[in-house]
């Protein structure tokens, strides 16, 4: 009875999250029956899928014991290079969102070489990149905002196979790449590897540098991405485009259960389950009727319930998997 | 099977700095056979392996690999060569499964995908596993394999690369005595099947196990080589030190005194151990045998105030210490050596100063601001070590990192002593420390002892602990079983208790 106990505990305490993924999902559709309709389900889904893809390349960086605060710049200058490509030099939207990419990779390849060439610790190359990327976004705009035409406003409209919302479908694709290639690849799994102790790594004789490089170049593209993708919903590119949205990718990727120490965490259900679960507080709070000043603070307490859990959760498992020697008496 | 030379070094010279670490070293690997080689820390064994491993290459000499000549520029040439080294440091990746640390530097790949082919690392890692006899799931996570079980993997990712020569350096450190037990089969098995082995221990009577030759290390130059049979173990000692050896213990002059330093009155915590009552008086040397996992560093860490517990009480010089606070432990006058030096007991990357300076630096605050006098700390932590006789170049520059295993303990010790302790508290100090640094560490006991201080020495090894304790207190389980006075030491008696004799044959089986 009691091994059964202690199994089931163990079980629970491995899964923290998927469990309050669902519980959070029946409070939420208790109190606002509205709350579990098809189409609210949708809406959470599509609104998660930006951030959702900047996590996925967080995740990444995360996975290496990095960080990349450059991630909200990132996506607004890319968002902005991609307005000037087709609303100025009227480029074709492909040229545009390729040019947006590649803003997202240049960027990406900065953080990379500052890390890994210049030895400056991710935390501040990141920032730097923050506070350059925004700089460049206002200098090319004049701090005025970009609006999009038709052309691209309309692609939030389309269905993928007449179905699939074309920003959901980008995001799941994103994830099942990433979770391929973190899961299945060589290269994913070494990523891992080097989170888990660079130094043995290093003796492993894997290419340390170059792994840690490339999340950051995934990371940047992914937020160029994100960018993207948020333009065709919204349309327009103001001066606070993707301001603090790294801080979202972050916690999502953190209650997704990635460690900031590296070598810990998933994309999939991890970090997609930590995106959707803050859009699915978000919107919660909204179909309870809550007050809009008390939902922030409502909102850090549950994240902060979330991490505490998984602290809690790692000493307890600890403590569930000491080695009992009084019990081999007994046996 | 004649065996055959694999490998050969002729006159190898190697300098750090200035140093000399290798002079003229010369070699023969043959097929078939193990090499054990000793030596002290800091006698060049490590200096040795890493020119074998590609890591540093030699200033003069040559090495033959197979006949021809061997020039390896970097580890991984020694690798594709068929040189597989198993470290005493294991290199795996804790987070990820069994089979993907054995071919972590390179996944076979389903045909044209970049996808890993995962049954085949799984069916590889299979065979690696069941030719160690090791019964692990090649999914199963290295976090939860056990020191001994993660050792053999480490042997796995080398078998893995079909090494022709493989060097084990201090492979038992981690190891249980069955786990020993079984690594010694898998080198016999390696040996039948013509792999060339060096094996490298402080361990002496393993060495005469295993070896068919012996090669003695001191000051960089092989100073004795020779089948196993010429090499009783006082010869291999009196060669690595280069002086006859009398005795590996010192004697024992001061007697115990009559006064108890330190007391724990029925310690209990649920799972880990139960009603433990010892004392230990001033002056006194108190053994604690147990084998692994009795309970012996749990029982150390509650006592000393990191672990919690839920009933009992501790005491020094009879005034009991709070639950589970550090910081009232130490200012009571208690220390803690702890068995695991290189992660619990030194700041690796600081200096050997600013280690030994570390506890009692509230001492050195001086002033309104309490600002630390750097001046006096390192002069007080170079008279200890001096005292201690740590070998380095300068306390205040080198880093604790750069000593070898010996002199890190010294440090470790030199730590505790700056802060006077009533009451040592010593987990396996002598783990891992060649023969000389013992003797070392057992003098710095005897002296602590006969300037009153209680020493409770725990260890796995009971020929040191009869050598040096004033009594044997016997932990099984998380219990005391037993407790023996000087004069009736007896070594069956000592590991019949601890093996709780009437379960002697279930533990054999």
């Amino acid at each position: 009875m009691k091994d059964l106990f202690g199994k089931f505990s163990k079980t629970a305490l491995r899964n923290t999250t998927p469990i309050l993924f669902v519980l959070l999902f029946v409070i939420f559709g208790i109190i606002a029956p509205r709350f579990l309709t098809v189409k609210n389900l949708e809406i959470i889904v599509s609104n998660a899928s930006y951030i959702g893809i900047i996590a996925v390349g967080m995740t990444f960086v995360l996975l290496t014991g990095g960080i990349d605060l450059s991630v909200g710049a990132v996506m607004y200058v890319s968002a902005v290079v991609m307005g000037l490509a087709v609303n100025q030099a009227g480029l074709p939207v492909v040229v545009g969102l390729v040019a947006c990419l590649a803003v997202g990779l240049v960027f990406g390849i900065v953080n990379a070489l500052l890390i890994t060439r210049f030895h400056v610790v991710p935390f501040i190359a990141t920032l730097i990149t923050l506070t350059a990327g925004r700089g460049v976004g206002l200098l090319l705009t004049k701090s005025k905002a970009v609006d999009f035409g038709d052309e691209i406003t309309l692609m939030a409209t389309m269905r993928v196979g007449g179905l699939i919302q074309l920003n959901i479908f980008i995001f799941a694709l994103v994830v099942l790449i990433a979770a391929l290639y973190l899961g299945w690849t060589g290269a994913g799994r070494r990523l891992y590897a080097v989170g888990n102790d660079p130094e043995a790594a290093k003796k492993a004789g894997l290419k340390t540098d170059l792994i840690t490089a490339s999340t950051y170049l995934i990371s940047g593209l992914c937020a160029a991405l994100g960018g993207f993708v948020t333009i065709a919903q919204l349309g327009r590119v103001n001066a606070g485009f993707g301001q603090g949205d790294e801080f979202d990718a972050i916690a999502a990727a953190v209650l997704g259960g990635a460690s900031l120490f590296g070598g810990v965490g998933s994309i999939f259900p991890g970090t997609v389950l930590g995106t959707i679960m803050i859009q699915m507080i978000q919107a919660g709070l909204v179909f309870a009727n809550l007050d809009l000043y008390i939902q922030p603070v409502v909102m850090a307490a549950i994240i902060f319930f979330a991490v505490f859990l998984d602290s809690f959760r790692s000493t307890q498992l600890e403590k569930l998997e000491r080695r009992n020697i009084m019990k081999l008496t007994e046996q | 099977m004649e065996p055959q030379i694999e490998f050969e070094m002729r006159n190898v010279h190697k300098t750090f700095f200035g140093v000399k670490a290798l002079t003229g070293v010369s070699l023969v690997l043959k097929s078939g056979s193990v090499l054990g080689l000793i030596g002290q820390n800091g006698a060049g064994k490590s200096t040795l392996m890493n020119i074998m491993g590609g890591v540093h290459s030699p200033e003069q000499g040559e090495m033959f690999l197979a006949g021809k000549p061997f020039r390896p520029k970097r580890p991984r040439d020694a690798v594709e060569a068929g040189i597989g080294f198993i470290h005493q440091e294991l290199n795996l990746f804790t987070n990820l499964s069994v089979d993907e640390n054995i071919f972590i530097d390179g996944f076979p790949r389903l045909a044209r995908t970049p996808f890993i082919d995962r049954k085949r690392i799984r069916e590889k890692t299979k065979e690696l596993l069941d030719r160690l006899d090791l019964d692990v799931s090649p999914r199963a996570i290295v976090e939860s394999l056990s020191p001994g079980e993660r050792q053999l993997v480490e042997i796995a990712k080398v078998l893995a690369t079909d090494a022709s020569i493989i060097i084990f350096d201090e492979p038992t450190t981690s190891l249980t005595a069955r786990e020993t037990e079984r690594l010694f089969s898998v080198i016999t098995k390696l040996k039948e099947r013509g792999a060339a082995v060096v094996y490298i221990s402080h361990i002496l009577g393993d060495v005469v196990n295993l070896a068919d030759d012996i090669a003695v290390l001191r000051d960089g130059a092989l100073v004795a080589t020779g089948p196993v049979a010429d090499f009783p173990v006082p010869k291999m000692i009196t060669a690595m030190i280069g002086r006859d050896f009398h005795s590996i213990f010192p004697e024992r002059h001061a007697k115990p005194g009559d006064k108890e330093a330190f007391r724990v009155e029925n310690l209990s915590q649920p799972g880990i151990v139960g009603d433990i009552s010892l004392a230990v008086r001033k002056g006194e040397i108190l053994g604690v045998f147990g084998l692994m996992g009795s309970g012996r560093t749990e029982l150390a860490r509650m006592v000393f105030g990191l672990d919690e517990f839920e009933s009992g009480s501790v005491f020094v010089d009879s005034a009991p210490l709070p639950k589970h606070d550090l910081a009232s432990s130490i200012s009571a006058g208690l220390g803690f050596v702890t068995e695991n030096r290189r992660e619990e007991g030194l700041l690796m990357p600081l200096s050997i100063s600013e280690n030994i300076g570390l506890v009692s630096l509230p001492d050195f605050c001086k002033g309104m601001l309490r600002l630390v006098d750097r001046k006096a700390m390192y002069g007080k932590s170079a008279i200890a070590a001096d005292e201690l006789k740590v070998k380095a170049g300068s306390y205040e520059r080198q880093s604790a990192k750069s000593l070898s295993g010996g002199n890190q303990q010294k440090v470790v010790i030199a730590k505790w002593m700056m802060a006077r302790p009533k009451v040592l508290i010593m987990d396996e100090p002598t783990r891992g420390i060649d023969v000389a640094a013992k003797f070392e560490v057992y003098t710095i006991m005897n002296e602590l002892a006969a300037k009153g201080t209680g020493v409770l020495f725990i260890s796995s090894e009971i020929e040191e602990l009869m050598g040096i304790a004033d009594r044997i207190i016997v932990m099984s389980r998380g219990e005391l079983v037993g407790s023996f006075g000087r004069e009736e030491f007896d070594q069956e008696r000592i590991m019949k208790a601890a093996f709780r004799q009437e379960e002697e044959v279930e533990e054999a089986v």
